[in-house]
């Protein structure tokens, strides 16, 4: 062990001296990635995905190939499945434009669930009561209305403890997501309940003048969620608050520093970020289903977290995610009737497809240094 | 009011509180090593169905020579193993891969839902309809107690008259409590949990540390699935078995402030007000009153930590942030 004679012989011959070696792999934080290398990434994340998919479609006794291949056709091969994969895609790419929001600015909004709800109930309450009091497209726009403040003040609720006290908001927002969802069961197991659907305990379906029109045979929605695409961008991008937002999720020093009002961001941002969180809700009842029922958000407000993050919170980047998840949801209903696996495998799929992107993004932030061969001793 | 009625209800309410008390003590000691796994829920139903598959295929090999406790000994160790497979997936991207933890943590519920309603779906069609436990488990599983003291009046019931996973459960948060409390192990967890790079420092492995804990919590996590499948459903696999229990575990770890022997008290308190409308039915109170009251009183104890600025009851600092050595 020549290395011995550089060190100092105290040291090397106390008991507790161990001969330190540069670790065989260590990892070092990169600052910017080549051009072309994210694409490659994130396509090798996927191709991982589907191969392990395929082992367990596999296990299953199936041919990969022909599930992946009737999923396709399942949600893309025709006008009708066509619009039925936009249907699903509209509420997850709207509520991941309002989650990035609140992600940019590091505050961990859980709670989209509960902000659709909030949205979809103060919608439904218009809809279900003040028809006829309203002329035509004034109840749609009165729906709106109330579903994007609704929605933005149940999403401010835990920026006000988090302004004041410092609240967990992973913590809180995620509670409150079972108060809304509970406060909706009491409206439709009580008061709001059908007294005309022989006691299944239903919401009655909304008056005509209540749902939003289709255009190519989809709701609307579906222009609603593209403009928002663009105005989140601006917002972001352009705008003095959208600016706001980044100093504040970059570092709250700073931002205070720089003479920020960081409370007043997480409020307003909250707010926003729960009204859009409202829109979802709102189109979803007034657009797809015409009635409001305890499984009306289907899970949207947690998988949309995926679907921001994914995105790197890049509005753009959502339209292509959201749209990827709806195809594996719509993709995976009929394979039950044609190769006889039950539809649960979506979840499965998507799962994999979630843990491949998030593990992929580790080689889009850190380079792998391994140890140089002369730094082997022996 | 009846004595019988009370006890019953005190019974129903310990029963219904274990898969939420297994679900409690996995997330806290993931929580205690710095890593909040949002995924109970996924690897609540991977340990269900898996659990259940395990003790399935026992009985169905096995036919008339089923021996109880093997069948139930299998579901154990599969549920856990199922679990902490979770766990460890959750690991590799977070600790390794440094993912966002909230983010994974919901990859992993949305997977761990798929694999529990998929493998049950299976295993529902092998059974031609629906799985079942032999008689043979069912009586290893059902109501066995401590012989003699269950005879015990009123106190037999309620205290010594319970499946074995109930004593288990219970039995768990006491080896958390004291392992956290008063093992060197115990205590270097929580400093990872707490402060990484001071862990770090002093030559703990933090990578070791949080694999462990995360992992063998999911395994915890799994139990308290595997509970819900064998015991409470003795052995039939009804989909979407776990309907937001993972959740409730979730609410709970905040509830009982990151401790073990609150989360006894907790899941107690939880399970009863989820078959106190069973009970005690209140006029003109809806059902959903009942149901809102835990979230209502997580978010009443979260505030209350953060008005107090109590260090004590508060997550663990290093919670949802990944620890990266070169960055300190």
């Amino acid at each position: 062990m020549e290395n011995k004679k550089t060190k100092s012989k105290v040291l090397v011959n106390h008991p507790d001296y161990k001969e330190h070696q540069e670790p065989w792999i260590r990892m070092v934080k990169i600052d910017s990635v080549p051009r072309g290398i994210p694409l490659l990434v994130r396509v090798s994340a996927l191709l991982g995905a589907m191969l392990t998919g395929a082992i367990i479609i596999l296990a299953m006794g199936s041919n990969p190939i022909l599930v992946y291949i009737s999923m396709i056709t399942e949600s893309l091969g025709s006008a009708s499945v066509l619009r039925e994969t936009i249907r699903i895609a509209i509420p997850l790419l709207i509520t991941g434009l309002g989650i990035a929001l609140a992600f940019k600015m590091r505050f961990w909004n859980i709670g989209a669930e509960g902000q659709i709800i909030a949205g979809g109930v103060a919608a439904s309450y218009f809809a279900l009561f003040w028809n006829g009091y309203l002329p035509y497209p004034m109840l749609l726009i009165v729906m709106f209305i109330a579903a994007v403040v609704a929605g933005g003040l149940w999403g401010m609720i835990p920026a006000i403890f988090k302004a004041k006290w410092n609240t967990n908001e992973t913590l809180f927002t995620l509670m409150l997501n079972y108060i809304a969802l509970e406060g909706l069961r009491y409206l439709q197991y009580g008061p709001w309940r059908d007294p005309r659907a022989f006691g299944f305990p239903i919401i009655s379906p909304f008056p005509a003048e209540a749902r939003l029109p289709t255009l190519f045979g989809v709701h609307i929605g579906w222009i609603i969620a593209l403009l928002l695409v663009v105005l989140v961008h601006i917002y972001m991008k352009k705008s003095k608050q959208g600016y706001e937002i980044s100093v504040v999720g970059e570092s709250v020093q700073t931002a205070r520093y720089a003479g920020i009002n960081v409370n007043l961001v997480y409020l307003r941002t909250m707010f926003i970020s729960g009204a859009i969180a409202g829109i979802t809700g709102y189109v979803t009842v007034a657009g797809a289903n015409g009635t409001i029922s305890e499984e009306f958000t289907g899970g949207v407000g947690f998988t949309a977290i995926t679907v921001a993050w994914l995105a790197k919170l890049n509005p753009v980047a959502m339209i292509i995610i959201s749209c990827f998840l709806a195809i594996l949801d719509k993709g995976s209903g009929p394979l039950v009737n044609s190769f006889g696996i039950p539809s649960s495998v979506a979840g499965i799929i998507t799962g994999l497809f979630l843990f491949f992107m998030l593990g992929s993004e580790f080689f889009l932030n850190y380079r792998l240094v391994f140890r140089k061969k002369e730094g082997n001793r022996e | 009011m009846d004595i019988d009625i009370l006890t019953n209800f005190f019974f129903m309410a310990v029963i219904a509180a274990t898969p939420l008390l297994f679900g409690t003590l996995g997330e806290i000691l993931t929580q205690k090593s710095g890593s909040i796994n949002l995924g109970v829920e996924g690897m609540m139903f991977m340990g269900a169905s898996i659990g259940l598959s395990a003790s399935y295929f026992y009985e169905f090999y096995a036919g008339d020579g089923t021996i109880g406790y093997i069948a139930l000994g299998l579901a154990v160790i599969f549920g856990f193993l199922a679990g902490a497979l979770g766990g460890f997936i959750y690991s590799v991207l977070t600790v390794t891969f440094r993912a966002n933890q909230n983010v994974t943590g919901l990859a992993l519920t949305i997977f761990g839902i798929g694999v529990g309603n998929l493998i049950g779906d299976l295993l529902s069609t092998h059974a031609h309809g629906f799985t079942s436990s032999t008689e043979a488990t069912r009586r290893v599983v059902a109501n066995v107690g401590i012989p003699f003291l269950r005879d015990i009046p009123i106190l037999g019931r309620m205290l010594f008259s319970y499946n074995m996973m109930v004593y288990f459960a219970i039995i768990m948060a006491l080896l958390l409590m004291w392992f956290l409390n008063k093992t060197r192990v115990g205590l270097n967890l929580r400093a990872v949990g707490e402060s990484p790079s001071t862990a770090d420092a002093v030559g703990i492995n933090v990578t070791k540390y949080k694999y462990l804990a995360a992992s063998i919590g999911g395994g915890i996590c799994g139990l308290g699935g595997m509970v819900i499948s064998m015991v409470d459903n003795s052995g039939t696999w009804v989909f979407n078995c776990v309907a937001g229990r993972g959740w409730i575990a979730v609410a709970l770890v905040i509830f009982a402030a990151w401790k073990p022997s609150r989360a006894i008290f907790g899941a107690i308190l939880f399970g009863g007000l989820s078959v106190l409308r069973l009970y005690f039915p209140l006029d003109g109170v809806p059902a959903q009153v009942y149901d809102i009251v835990p979230y209502a009183a997580t978010i009443f104890a979260l505030v209350l930590t953060s008005i107090r600025k109590s260090k004590e009851s508060a997550q663990p600092k290093a919670c949802g942030t990944n620890y990266f050595r070169e960055e300190r």
